[in-house]
């Protein structure tokens, strides 16, 4: 089953991302996939993530597609124009990439190149509304195209933006734009997130939940300070601080796998986000019961 | 307003390295609110490159070096002193460097400043920019604040969520536009604009070199 299959059987799916290297050794990448596989649902592959310049979104995908994962391309629109984008779009398709998840991008401020022109020719929502016309057999200017593409267009979500409202109304834009899944930013605090969701609930699309891996008291204190929408509860910060550091990735895990148990009640599933605990995913997935 | 910083004195030196006798033209508006290219600032200039070995011919404050008549009066009443320069050491924003070379029939002139952004001028020297000359206000739909030029991504369709504790992922020291945008439409009873969806922008409006003919 595809995830667009799975996602419409209500059955609960779970993603990982992984980011393509820097550089083109992408054996330890392909390496961490291959446990993945046939324990998560898609692979989200990273475009550039924090701006920072590596391997490509598109090739990583390609990769794992012909090594039997299901990719999930992930597309901000910081680096390309429209045409870029839509031609991107269509070589995806051509690739048998199916999974495409819209994103604006971190600024180029933000990374390893801050002195490259940001492009931002579209954002997220006009990006999503690209890929409909693509899916319709024309592109962005009405041009009939010779072979259309069937993209399962996604978008991302932070459930923890403050103010909430300007969040929500982008959601519902996102959604009229043809997003059919969303994945969250990192959830920690079940009881907002399930708030969240009671004010979502009028946007029939699924949501997958962010999960992260806490690998220290100081990684949470660095993202409540740092990370836009991300908010790690005090408790969890005691719970993950009460343990000696040999124990604190099993008590990382344990953690983690407490909310994914408790996001299964809630919402169509998680979107596991290891930055660079991927080789505990499968611990992770193991003490949440796995994947169903 | 026109937004200059002027350049350092190396690098005015280096434009200046084979001229020896040097017209300076300032701008009796923008520049001279900037502190960049008015009377006081022509006068420091003329002196600095007197210690340097260069002669003045002439200064003079044009009001303003981006007209193109005035230049060229700049030209008639400075002709002797203007002839007589190697070349014009322009203290004026990017287009009156040029608008000087046409009015002094193509005399060369360097660029003594540089030309950073169209910007409000607030007080105690502080200048923010305010408008990106897009060809395209939308203005109107946006409360008045403009998200082109205050969004470091110039998104037209709301905030992009990295925003944290309403700061800017950009910079921590300039607020969201988005949710100022937001808070701003919430309280004129106009959230309906944030809904809309706003398409890709047409960008023939806005290719270079732009310009206006006025019927």
């Amino acid at each position: 089953m595809t995830l667009k299959e799975k996602l419409k059987s209500k059955k609960f799916v779970v993603t990982c991302e992984i980011g393509p290297p820097k550089g083109t050794n992408v054996d330890k990448i392909l390496q961490q996939a291959a446990i993945l596989k046939g324990k998560v649902d898609a692979v989200n592959v990273t475009d550039l993530q924090s701006s920072v310049m590596r391997l490509g979104s598109l090739v990583t995908c390609y990769l794992l597609k012909t090594r039997g994962h299901e990719p999930i391309f992930q597309l901000t629109t910081r680096d390309r124009n429209r045409l870029a984008l839509q031609s991107d779009i269509l070589s995806a398709a051509v690739l048998g990439i199916e999974n495409v998840l819209a994103l604006t991008g971190d600024h180029p401020l933000k990374g390893d190149h801050p002195q490259a022109k940001p492009v931002y020719d579209l954002d997220s929502i006009q990006l999503l509304g690209a890929i409909k016309l693509l899916n319709s057999g024309v592109d962005m200017t009405g041009n009939e195209l010779d072979g259309k593409t069937d993209i399962f267009a996604g978008a991302v979500l932070n459930p923890g933006a403050d103010p909430i409202e300007p969040e929500i109304i982008k959601m519902e834009k996102k959604l009229i734009s043809g997003a059919e899944f969303f994945q969250t930013q990192a959830v920690f605090d079940i009881e907002k997130f399930a708030k969240f969701l009671k004010k979502v609930k009028h946007i029939k699309a699924p949501i997958l939940a962010g999960v992260i891996l806490l690998k220290s008291p100081a990684m949470a204190r660095y993202m409540n300070e740092n990370v836009a929408g991300i908010d790690v509860p005090d408790t969890i910060i005691k719970e993950i601080s009460s343990v000696d550091k040999q124990d604190m990735e099993k008590k990382s895990i344990e953690i983690a796998a407490r909310t994914i148990k408790e996001l299964k009640t809630l919402c169509a599933g998680v979107h596991i986000m290891p930055l660079g605990w991927e080789s505990k995913v499968l611990s992770l997935l193991n003490a949440a019961g796995g994947k169903d | 307003m026109i937004i200059t910083k002027q350049k350092d004195e190396k690098t005015i030196l280096d434009y200046l390295k084979g001229d020896k006798k040097i017209f300076i033209a300032g701008c009796a508006q923008c520049a001279t609110v900037c502190k960049t290219g008015g009377e006081e600032e022509i006068s420091k200039m003329a002196e600095f490159l007197q210690k340097h070995d260069k002669i003045i011919t002439g200064t003079d404050v044009v009001d303003p070096p981006c007209h193109l008549v005035k230049t060229k009066k700049l030209f008639q009443q400075h002709k002797n002193e203007i002839q007589e320069a190697d070349a014009i050491l322009a203290m004026v924003c990017g287009d009156g460097v040029q608008t000087i070379m046409d009015g002094t029939k193509g005399k060369k002139v360097h660029p003594g400043l540089d030309t950073l952004f169209l910007g409000e001028v607030a007080p105690n020297g502080h200048f923010m920019q305010k408008c990106s000359l897009c060809s395209e206000c939308v203005l109107d739909e946006t409360g008045g604040l403009c998200p082109i030029t205050l969004c470091p991504k110039g998104l037209l369709n709301g905030p992009c969520g990295g925003a944290k504790n309403g700061k800017c992922e950009v910079d921590k020291d300039i607020d969201c536009v988005w949710i100022q945008i937001y808070e701003r439409l919430n309280k004129l009873g106009q959230l309906s604009k944030l809904k809309k969806i706003y398409p890709a922008r047409d960008n023939t409006k806005r290719i270079n070199p732009r310009k206006l003919i006025l019927k």
